[in-house]
């Protein structure tokens, strides 16, 4: 029978030959990952199951990221309940800070995700990893505990939709805004319990970190999964990173997909999406005057260097407008470090930029940036819910780095075209 | 297991941050993060609703964070179930894995009016408006949920697979 990617993923991971769609399978799984919000709720719960052990001590990541270096008393208790844990179950991935980053940036930088795998996280962003050719998507803390446990979990076999980018990429327009675009035509829920499969020109041409970026924001469709088939690229990423074999699975040219569509890229400008969801956008040239308080650039979404890269380049030799607050996020120690060592972060000083350990914070209203009532932000990250970033009140709007950059520098949501 | 109290009725996209806004997520103790129950999509739905009361809301409940605080603050808030036209998959996953009921009925959905009171059976799915006389079925689970359900959550059901 011809499968799509995942359904033979979940095929070989549930020791069968062939799954269809609405089918309940058990798989087996490579990888488990868990934050500091997440995991104290799953190592309560993975305690009431009766192990003793992990089920592989190599095969769990925890990442303190969210409230990370911790914000107050409380956070601090969380993350100390991974910590201990961490030691008493001998985690061979465990990050401290000052080795952490956002989760979905450093897992594949230290070689944790490959092409084929099956990854659950207590994450919904877990999707990151789909850029990878893996089934990668986000649980709840009870799923987590039991799959620490057992190494295994239940999935519905998705149906897939299949989105094809034609041609080739307008000046200033990143993975980003393909998939802002989509999800701004499909819905927050127009893959709701479905699995994309993302592919085209348009997306073999992007970096590895431009793949992430699409991945990441399946979840913003509604979808369990965005997976993306392996290439010369990614193997390349991975050269280095990993000794792991790990198995390319690609879907048969007659595999059955729920919708297939296809997008000429040339169409698509930068995109920015309204409050407060992932599904208001519109293109940049149809944005209208909006002044905004603060710029954010980093998150899972966009704090790899090829973002920082885009940001200082636009940010090179100009200063940010008076009144707005230019926050950047690097994703990882790495990404931070590189950034330091091309120069990057210099620019972004002299720019204006208040430059930040590795730390979700203010992308989900944590802690390091959280905004007031009635302000607005344009922020790289994936989410602009009520709330999102602070007060109810306040409002974001998402773009892309490029356009987060030139807005910082003129104080309202332009097209890097304007400040350049 | 038969379910009765006053339908709140909000619209679509409910996301998991309107639920229980990210400021709250430094501790999960159920009762803490109860307190703020869709705090910020109703800032008076503590004060108005009373243990057993349900929610109806429409298309993708749930959606965003896999934060599993959002369904535990809607269970220890005492909210007896969630019928909605659809559930975000991963809020779907934790209300059955920490045993919130959650229904998925468009036409219960469309005819329910705030302040409704609803009768829900979760064995069968069925519900019934007992303001307006009507009844309703919702979408049945697949056999592996009941048993999920039966066993009360996952991580019941998990523990006497290891058993055996
Ligand atoms: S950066 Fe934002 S979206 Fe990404 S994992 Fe952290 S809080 Fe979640």
């Amino acid at each position: 029978m011809a499968m799509t990617m995942v359904e033979k993923i979940l095929a070989d991971h549930a020791g069968r030959d062939e799954v269809s769609p609405g089918e309940i399978v058990t798989a087996s799984l490579d990888l488990v990952l868990g934050n500091d919000i997440t995991t104290p709720v799953a190592i309560e719960e993975f305690k009431k199951i009766g192990v003793e052990q992990v089920f592989d001590s190599a095969k769990i990541a925890l990442v303190p990221d969210h409230f990370t270096p911790n914000k107050d008393i409380n956070s601090a208790q969380q993350s100390k309940l991974l910590r201990d844990f961490a030691q008493e179950q001998q985690l061979e991935n465990y990050f401290e800070i000052g080795e952490m980053g956002i989760e979905h940036c450093l897992l594949p930088e230290q070689g944790l995700v490959h092409p084929g795998e099956i990854i659950i996280g207590a994450d919904s962003h877990t999707c990151t990893y789909g850029a990878f050719g893996a089934l990668a998507t986000g649980v709840g803390s009870t799923d987590m505990a039991a799959a620490m446990a057992t190494g295994e979990a239940w999935f519905k076999v998705p149906e897939t939709m299949k989105f094809v980018f034609n041609g080739e990429l307008a000046p200033w327009v990143s993975g980003k805004d393909l998939i802002l675009y989509l999800i701004g035509d499909i819905g927050v829920d127009g893959a709701l319990y479905r699995a994309l499969e993302l592919g085209g020109e348009a997306v073999s041409n992007l970096s590895m970190a431009g793949r992430m970026t699409m991945s990441n924001m399946a979840i913003e469709a509604g979808a369990k999964c965005g997976l993306i088939a392996p290439d010369e690229k990614t193997r390349e990423y991975l050269a280095g990173r990993s000794e792991v074999d790990y198995k390319e699975y690609l879907s048969d040219p007659a595999a059955e997909y729920y919708e297939v569509k296809e997008y000429q890229v040339e169409d698509i400008e930068p995109q920015v999406a309204y409050p407060h969801l992932p599904e208001n956008t519109r293109g940049i040239s149809e944005v209208e005057d909006i002044p905004i308080d603060q710029a954010v650039i980093g998150s899972c979404t966009n704090g790899r260097l090829e973002d920082l890269r885009v940001a200082a380049q636009i940010l090179e030799g100009q200063k940010r407008a008076p009144g707005v607050r230019l926050l950047v996020f690097p994703g990882t120690q790495n990404i931070y470090q590189q950034a330091i060592d091309e120069g990057i972060i210099a620019t972004l000083i002299e720019a204006g930029a208040a430059v930040s350990t590795p730390t979700c914070g203010p992308c989900l209203g944590g802690h390091m940036g959280v905004l007031a009532a009635g302000e607005r932000a344009i922020a790289t990250t994936n989410r602009n819910f009520v709330g999102r970033m602070g007060h109810p009140e306040s409002e974001v709007y998402l773009s892309n780095p490029a356009v987060a950059a030139a807005s910082a520098l003129a104080g309202k949501i332009v097209s890097p075209e304007e400040v350049l | 297991m038969e379910l009765q109290g006053k339908a709140w009725k909000y619209g679509d996209d409910i996301d998991t941050d309107v639920i229980i806004p990210a400021r709250y997520l430094n501790t999960s103790d159920p009762q803490e993060l109860a307190k703020h129950c869709l705090e910020d999509l109703d800032p008076q739905f503590k004060e108005k609703m009373t243990a057993g009361d349900l929610i109806v809301a429409g298309d993708n409940f749930g959606c965003g964070s896999s934060r599993e605080h959002a369904p535990l603050a809607i269970k220890a808030a005492g909210v007896s179930c969630v019928i909605a036209n659809s559930f975000a998959r991963i809020f779907y996953r934790n209300a059955l894995n920490i045993g919130l009921p959650i229904l998925e009925c468009p036409s219960a959905v469309i005819d329910i009016s705030e302040g409704d009171e609803i009768k829900v059976d979760i064995d069968s799915g069925l519900i019934f408006n007992l303001s307006t006389e009507k009844k309703y079925q919702a979408v049945p689970f697949p056999d592996f949920m009941q048993e999920l359900i039966q066993s009360g959550g996952l991580i019941n059901y998990v523990r006497k697979q290891v058993k055996e």
